[in-house]
């Protein structure tokens, strides 16, 4: 797994070289760039003046020592960035997530029970929907109707912006409110995530419910689905205690990819919702050109994925007795 | 005479395919005796797993017509729910493949504690663990109180199937249907498996419903047969009548696939040809397209079945009295 790291940082360092575009403008300014004592400076100062070769080496070298550089917007550590931000979109995404699979694997029992039938349509229709609208559009959408229209809703950003955020315990809000006992700030944090987990986990709805329904079809061929229902079993027991544990299991691997799916979802959804996370950090640091900061982004997306690929295959041993015992 | 607990009449199953209906099941009558021991036998696809099937209602996409009738519960066309409440409980169903026919992520304590609180919700768990522990030890599963937290694939398949007759008799039904039960398992494990299940419908007053396409199975283990051949019964006689003496062609023709102990052949014979397609079935007696002994007025219209000395065969030649003819 570090050597899977070390190789994306190689790659997205090289990549981020190689494409055209003057990270310049950012450090400086627009308007310092005619001034080339201005130039000379800050590109010693960020070692710009060396080879890229020498460059890379220099990063790699600090990389193994947890250092990411420092970013040129922020100016600051951007392990350090990455930290602070880190949580609120852990905070999204992990709703989302398991929003995002319990209603999907609901959806994908009634589609499995009710297939070809009114239930299934709609079930589909509504994955469609996730799986094919564009976070975009769909939080705009969200938000014009549910915040701008019906106001039931708060608009963008983690808390009300006049609130004060809790003290930092785990970095998510829901669960620091709690701890200093404000339920009122629990309340507005829940608020403001429903709409911005709602755009993000509707994919997670799309992909879960429609694999649960295909492998919930599968095992309803089984032979032992039949035997359960010649013992007299109900029906909602074969389904939710027979076919539905096996059904789950193809379902555990597709989380870790719906994660990957997530997080480049997050980088969307963060930027309408206004959401200070890890999303919204990596679009202005692409749109500057802020190299350690893109790296920076890149490593840490792809620790996610490989650790979630790791969680999902222990999540899967665990839960299949055959490969458990052997 | 006693009424019979389990009674088809005139059994239709049809499947709609691509290929336009396929019979599957053209008309069964069988009546099953409280506690006696019933084999159907017949060839693979000739009807014997969809006729049994269709007497629990397990078909949901075929079409079913006739009677089946549990004392005095109609079956075809009830309700789930008395479905349900006969299932499981009055009549039970043992399938051919014990790998299949358990859940491969439940431990088989759970599964059977699923079966036993179908139709006794009231048992609690601690209930459902001693009742299973006992049930595993009735079919002679050694060290049951751990094999109870095994899971399927721990098990041998001679085992699973243990565990599948454990479970279809924990709720102490009255018919028992084994769908080739020992198809699946090693000859050694066969003759215990068959051995259980004789044990098991004397002790418990079983009727025992035992579906094969392994004349050898059926010798030793049924009072009555009925061969089945395209979805029909073609003959009913006593077990000891049918070894003896068999009727119908076909049933002769199975007879002869037997390897037998004074012959010490290698190679088993078969019955030339294949069974008919059920979506494409030829007009007269279905078998005559394979029968050594069939007549020109074979192919003109299906017989059905007739009283002939003890048994029932359906055979144009046999009750027409032109047997010795043909043979001649
Ligand atoms: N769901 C189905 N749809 C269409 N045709 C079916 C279906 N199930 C069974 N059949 C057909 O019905 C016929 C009888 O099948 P059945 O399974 O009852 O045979 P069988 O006598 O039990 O044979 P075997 O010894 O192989 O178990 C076969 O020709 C089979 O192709
Ligand atoms: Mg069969």
């Amino acid at each position: 797994m570090p050597f899977l790291l070390f190789g994306i940082a190689s790659i997205v360092f090289l990549v981020s070289r190689l494409t055209p575009g003057d990270p310049l403008v950012t450090i400086v300014g627009e308007r310092n760039l005619n001034n080339p004592e201005i130039v000379a400076a800050a590109k010693a100062r960020w070692g710009l003046d060396q080879s890229v070769l020498t460059q890379y080496g220099h990063y790699m070298k600090n990389l193994l020592h947890g250092d990411m550089g420092t970013s040129f917007t922020t100016r600051e550590p951007v392990v350090h960035d990455l930290w602070l931000r880190l949580p609120a979109t852990l905070e999204l995404t992990i709703y989302a997530l398991f929003g995002g699979v319990i209603v999907g694997v609901t959806l994908g029992v009634l589609a499995a029970r009710h297939r070809n039938k009114f239930i299934d349509h709609i079930a589909r229709f509504f994955a469609l929907m996730g799986s094919s609208l564009p976070a975009f559009w769909a939080g705009l959408l969200l938000l014009y109707v549910f915040y701008a229209r019906l106001g039931w809703l708060p608009g963008p950003g983690r808390i009300d912006p006049r609130g004060v955020a809790p003290d930092k315990v785990t970095g998510f809000y829901t669960v620091d409110s709690l701890l200093q006992g404000d339920f009122a700030l629990f309340k507005d944090s829940v608020m403001h995530l429903i709409l911005p987990a709602t755009v993000l986990g509707w994919g997670v709805v799309g992909i879960v419910s429609r694999l649960v329904r295909a492998s919930l079809l599968d095992e309803f061929s089984m032979d032992y689905v039949r035997v359960g229902r010649a013992m007299g079993l109900r029906e909602r027991t074969v389904v939710n205690q027979h076919a539905l544990r096996n059904a789950l299991l193809p379902t555990i691997t597709i989380v870790a990819f719906t994660f990957a799916f997530l997080l480049t979802g997050a980088v969307l959804t963060e930027t309408v919702f206004s959401w200070p996370g890890v999303g919204s950090y990596a679009v202005d640091a692409s749109r500057n050109l802020d190299y350690p900061a893109i790296i920076g982004v890149t490593l840490l997306g792809g620790t996610a994925f490989l650790l979630t690929n790791l969680f999902s295959d222990i999540a899967y041993a665990f839960a299949d007795p055959r490969i458990r015992l052997s | 005479m006693a009424e019979p607990v389990l009674s088809l009449r005139d059994l239709r199953v049809t499947f709609p395919t691509p290929a336009g209906p396929a019979r599957a099941v053209r008309g069964i009558d069988l009546d099953v005796m409280a506690g006696e021991s019933v084999a159907v036998v017949g060839e693979s696809g000739s009807g014997k797993s969809v006729t049994m099937l269709a007497t629990l209602g397990l078909l949901p996409k075929a079409e079913v017509s006739g009677s089946v009738r549990y004392n005095d519960t109609e079956l075809v066309g009830a309700d789930v729910d008395t479905l349900r409440s006969v299932r499981g409980r009055r009549i039970s169903m043992v399938f051919q493949d014990p790998m299949t026919s358990l859940n491969p992520v439940l431990t088989i304590g759970k599964q059977m504690a699923l079966v036993m609180k179908a139709h006794q919700p009231e048992l609690s768990k601690k209930d459902c663990r001693s009742k299973a522990v006992d049930l595993l030890h009735q079919v002679a599963i050694p060290q049951a109180a751990r094999r109870i937290d095994a899971y399927p694939h721990e098990l041998s398949g001679g085992m699973r199937q243990r565990v599948m007759i454990a479970m279809s008799i924990a709720n102490d039904p009255e018919v028992l249907i084994a769908d080739e039960p020992t198809t699946a398992l090693d000859v050694t494990v066969q003759a215990q498996i068959m051995e259980l299940l004789q044990t098991l419908r004397v002790e418990k007053n079983l009727a025992l419903v035992l579906i094969t396409h392994d004349l050898g199975v059926v010798a030793g283990s049924a009072d009555r047969v009925a061969v089945m051949y395209a979805g029909r019964i073609v003959e009913r006689s006593p077990v000891r009548d049918l070894f003896a003496d068999p009727q119908h062609p076909y049933s002769r023709a199975l007879l002869e696939c037997l390897p037998r102990l004074d012959q010490k052949q290698e190679v088993v014979s078969s019955i030339g040809g294949t069974p008919p397609n059920p979506a494409d079935l030829p007009t007269g007696c279905p078998f005559a397209p394979r029968c050594p002994m069939a007549l020109p007025s074979c192919t003109q219209a299906e017989p059905t079945l007739v009283r002939f000395r003890t048994s029932e065969v359906a055979c144009n030649i046999v009750s027409g009295g032109d047997r010795a003819e043909a043979q001649a």
